[in-house]
């Protein structure tokens, strides 16, 4: 230990410190990130229903009914498919913390099993749109050209035009998708949760929707051009170039023609 | 002005006319830091060459960016490159440009030179002999003498304008066939197809909750309007339509209306009646359209009626049916002139 203090000063150290702390972020990182769904592999028991439905009555039966028929202000989940439950559950809509215009994404409330075990609970009351397998919302097999034209003809209006999201009346809005991982697009088009309609395979196949995640994922890598502003068109582009761009020009004037004191 | 002036002119009835504003001059001229202490002088003297210094770094920047960046064509590899090139530039160029207005300012000379205009007109000799010159022109030519020719010679400039002048003005609303707005390649038993991959639609698919983007099916209109024909666009522009389904209890129609719709399947024009903008942010659980551009709001499940924004008219209904193979189809074309208002609209 003394050998080890003697050294602190050393012009290694802290590169060597800087290192260590990099790989024990890296190790802590790897142990704690969730996994990402492994829909195909997971074979559903009649423990996982059993589970489930106990979820089930100790967190949603509260508005959605004990028989999941729903209420005045929950509907019924009979027939919504584990797609569904996946999808709000999964991305912290669900269980809802208040009423107002539309659930919006929280910090998740249940596992990965857990909301796996709600959705076959879910599943098992009647027959509804399925979790998709990891094949089938792979952005890697899509074609982002396809896809693009898809998404400016049944997405871009309420998503924007790359995905970031947008209003729509009295107080609901079409939330941004960077952060939706492919399955969850998956079972937003093929469930229409809340606001959003429906898009079943007649309307956009199961091909043509990989290529509208492949088109959406691609969005992520930003754009050629430098900084997107949000890519949220002329709004913050003007806000920028009025406020900040003519702001500096305005300076550098008043900057000019002062007298150097 | 002094204090004193202005208490007289004040008291005074008569204004003094002669208190008159003076020409102030120059003002005094004030010495900078840098004039009297050489450490300031040495100081500024630094910054300037600091500011050099950026845009050879710039420069430099630019130059490693240029040579230095692998050609990689990648969104980030294309970003990364513009990013280096355009800082390197931008420092380059706003260093020499900063780096010379603080030397101009700071250590050139600051003294204030006058420099006393001229007058601008000429001496009268010289105006004087310009004229001459000019009359002496006119009368060597003979202009006076050859009148046919002086009125060719005007008649011809004068008139050169109108090639461009006719064509400018006379293009102008060149276009004035106005029925084409009043009719769509909607027709009878034309299968409403999807948007943009153009595939029927079969009524037993379209679950309730869906809405579909449509277009009219590609075999089923003329060809010289299909799909990759010139014409398509402005006809797709026109027949553009957002067909939804909701439970049939949840539809309110007029009872003229009653047959337009197929078991909770309506289909309306996605033209806003307000100033055309595609429409098409349908909100599953009211119901209810929204226009993007200006809010207008129509409620699908009773007639598209206008419920919010500037928009006057519901918009347009597509009459729907299906045919023996059980895929939709239009009964007839849109009842009504589409998308904003004209003049001769309903005439």
């Amino acid at each position: 230990m003394k050998a080890l203090a003697a050294r602190r000063h050393h012009r290694f150290a802290p590169v060597v410190l800087i290192m260590l702390a990099l790989l024990v972020t890296g190790a802590v990182y790897a142990a704690l990130a969730p996994s990402s769904a492994q829909a195909e592999d997971a074979v559903t028991t009649a423990d996982d229903i059993e589970h489930g439905a106990a979820l089930f009555q100790a967190n949603c039966a509260t508005c959605h009914g004990v028989d999941a028929v729903g209420k005045a202000d929950a509907p019924s989940l009979i027939g919504v498919g584990a797609a569904a439950v996946h999808f709000q559950v999964s991305t912290g809509r669900m269980p809802m913390q208040s009423n107002a215009p539309q659930a919006p994404v929280k910090p998740v409330q249940f596992d990965e099993k857990q909301t796996m075990q709600l959705a076959a609970y879910i599943a098992s009351l009647a027959p509804g749109p399925e979790i998709p397998s990891a094949e089938a919302v792979d952005p890697t097999l899509g074609d982002p050209a396809r896809g693009a034209a898809l998404f400016s003809t049944n997405c871009a209006m309420c998503h924007n035009a790359v995905g970031a999201g947008g209003a729509l009346s009295e107080g609901k809005y079409a939330p941004a998708l960077w952060n939706t991982t492919p399955t969850q697009i998956y079972e937003a088009m093929i469930t229409g949760p809340q606001s959003m309609p429906v898009f079943n395979e007649s309307n956009i196949t199961p091909e043509e929707k990989r290529d509208v995640i492949a088109y959406v994922v691609a969005q992520r890598d930003g754009t050629p051009g430098g900084e997107n502003l949000g890519s949220l068109g002329p709004v913050s582009e003007g806000l920028w170039a009025w406020i900040l761009g003519i702001g500096v020009l305005i300076g550098a004037a008043v900057w000019i023609g002062a007298k150097s004191s | 002005m002094s204090d004193s002036n202005l208490v007289s002119t004040s008291s005074d009835t008569e204004v003094a006319t002669s208190e008159q504003f003076s020409d102030p001059g120059v003002p005094e001229h004030k010495l900078r830091l840098g004039d009297t202490d050489p450490k300031a002088a040495k100081r500024s003297e630094r910054i300037v060459i600091a500011l050099f210094g950026l845009s050879i770094l710039g420069t430099i920047g630019m130059m490693a960016a240029y040579f230095g960046l692998p050609q990689d064509t990648s969104i980030a590899g294309v970003r990364i490159q513009n990013l280096t090139l355009g800082l390197g530039l931008g420092f380059a160029l706003l260093g020499i440009g900063l780096g010379a207005i603080h030397w101009a300012k700071s250590l050139m000379s600051d003294h204030e030179v006058v420099e006393e205009r001229h007058s601008v007109e000429s001496s009268p000799e010289a105006r004087a002999e310009a004229i001459q010159k000019l009359q002496d022109g006119v009368a060597d030519a003979g202009v006076a003498r050859r009148g046919v020719l002086k009125g060719a010679a005007i008649s011809a400039v004068a008139l050169f304008p109108l090639s461009f002048a006719v064509p400018l003005i006379g293009e102008i609303g060149a276009d004035w066939n106005i029925s084409k707005f009043r009719h769509t390649v909607w027709r009878r038993g034309v299968r409403l197809a999807t948007d943009p991959t153009n595939r029927p639609i079969k009524a037993s698919e379209v679950t309730i909750g869906s809405a579909y983007h449509v277009i009219p099916y590609a075999e089923d209109i003329d060809e010289e309007v299909r799909p990759g024909s010139h014409a398509w666009l402005d006809e797709k522009a026109k027949a553009i339509v957002l067909m939804v389904r909701m439970e049939p209890n949840e539809l309110k129609e007029e009872d003229d209306r009653k047959d337009w719709s197929y078991e909770g399947i309506v289909a309306y024009s996605k033209v806003c009646t307000h100033v055309g903008c595609p429409v098409a942010l349908y909100e599953r659980q009211t119901h209810h359209l929204l226009c993007p551009c200006h809010q207008s709001t129509f409620d699908m499940a009773d007639g598209a009626k206008v419920v919010f924004g500037p928009a006057k008219r519901p918009l347009p209904q597509l009459p729907i049916t299906v045919d023996s193979e059980g895929y939709l189809v239009a009964q007839s074309d849109f009842t009504e002139p589409v998308g904003p208002s004209f003049w001769e609209r309903l005439k």
